[in-house]
């Protein structure tokens, strides 16, 4: 499949050339299917390689340095009912850098060896500690204080910004359509002319 | 009544740093979502970060001045 557009409503010349460009979406949906699974992927399977690294360092790169601002603690799955972690809705889209917290979510039992046998990284705060009666959630907030919210943004933009990666791998980029001019209307009107 | 927002802002200035990697990589990416060639891509995102950086200029112009008259 390949992405085209109509490049006659598009004045500036570096946008026209551009636009001519037929791009090999190759098979779309299993594009987009790479691209949230690593950012990046999907272009790079469609051979849009400097796309490719731009979204991988930029998307990446943010949801990691959020992930380091939290100290691994803000990407988090947990539907508890006092705690419904519902930024993990955004940080998810950044595909399978954020699985993890899945994965810890299930085996917070004492039973199971926790991920990367941390229990801590990605891992959901207990909501009530039986030793100090305070939450961990509670504590991670004091301690981390602005970091948290800070790794919390950083992470979910990261996820929202691989959102549209994942339209541009599935339908090409989304050319910005200006105004025809009215040179490329007289144009139209003189081509006519000199056909009749 | 002496306004604290001065005195709020100096202490809180250092926060506003955490803004610029941000306004870089949302401007590239989602530029990058609107052309292929790295030209483009280059100019559309200059562009739009001086869009975001402008909004956010004005929107705190607006809030600081609100803040002083309280």
């Amino acid at each position: 499949m390949t992405a085209k557009t109509d490049p006659s409503t598009h004045p500036l010349p570096e946008q026209v050339a551009e636009e001519r460009i037929e791009i090999d979406l190759k098979d779309p949906v299993f594009a987009a299917f790479l691209a949230w699974l690593l950012p990046g992927l999907g272009h790079w399977y469609q051979g849009r390689t400097h796309k490719a690294v731009l979204f991988f360092v930029c998307i990446l790169g943010t949801f990691i340095y959020g992930l380091y601002l939290g100290e691994g603690r803000v990407v988090y799955a947990s539907w508890r009912d006092n705690d419904r972690r519902l930024p993990y809705l955004c940080q998810v889209g950044v595909g399978l850098p954020a699985l993890p917290a899945l994965i810890q979510a299930k085996r917070q039992t004492p039973i199971q060896v926790p991920l990367f046998n941390d229990r801590n990284f990605m891992a959901p705060p207990s909501v009530s500690d039986a030793h100090s009666g305070q939450d961990e959630l509670d504590r991670l907030h004091k301690r981390l204080n602005h970091y948290w919210e800070l790794g919390t943004v950083f992470t979910m933009i990261a996820g929202l910004l691989n959102i549209l990666a994942i339209y541009d791998a599935w339908g090409g980029p989304a050319y910005a359509t200006p105004a025809k001019r009215e040179d490329d209307a007289s144009d139209g009107d003189f081509e006519k002319e000199a056909k009749s | 009544m002496i306004s604290l927002a001065p005195l709020l802002l100096a202490t809180r200035i250092h926060d506003l740093w955490f803004a610029l990697p941000l306004i870089v990589v949302v401007s590239l990416v989602y530029s990058a979502t609107r052309h292929e060639l790295p030209r483009p891509i280059a100019v559309g995102a200059v562009r739009m970060a001086a869009w975001i950086s402008g909004f956010m200029l004005i929107g705190f112009a607006i809030l600081f001045t609100v803040s002083s008259l309280l």
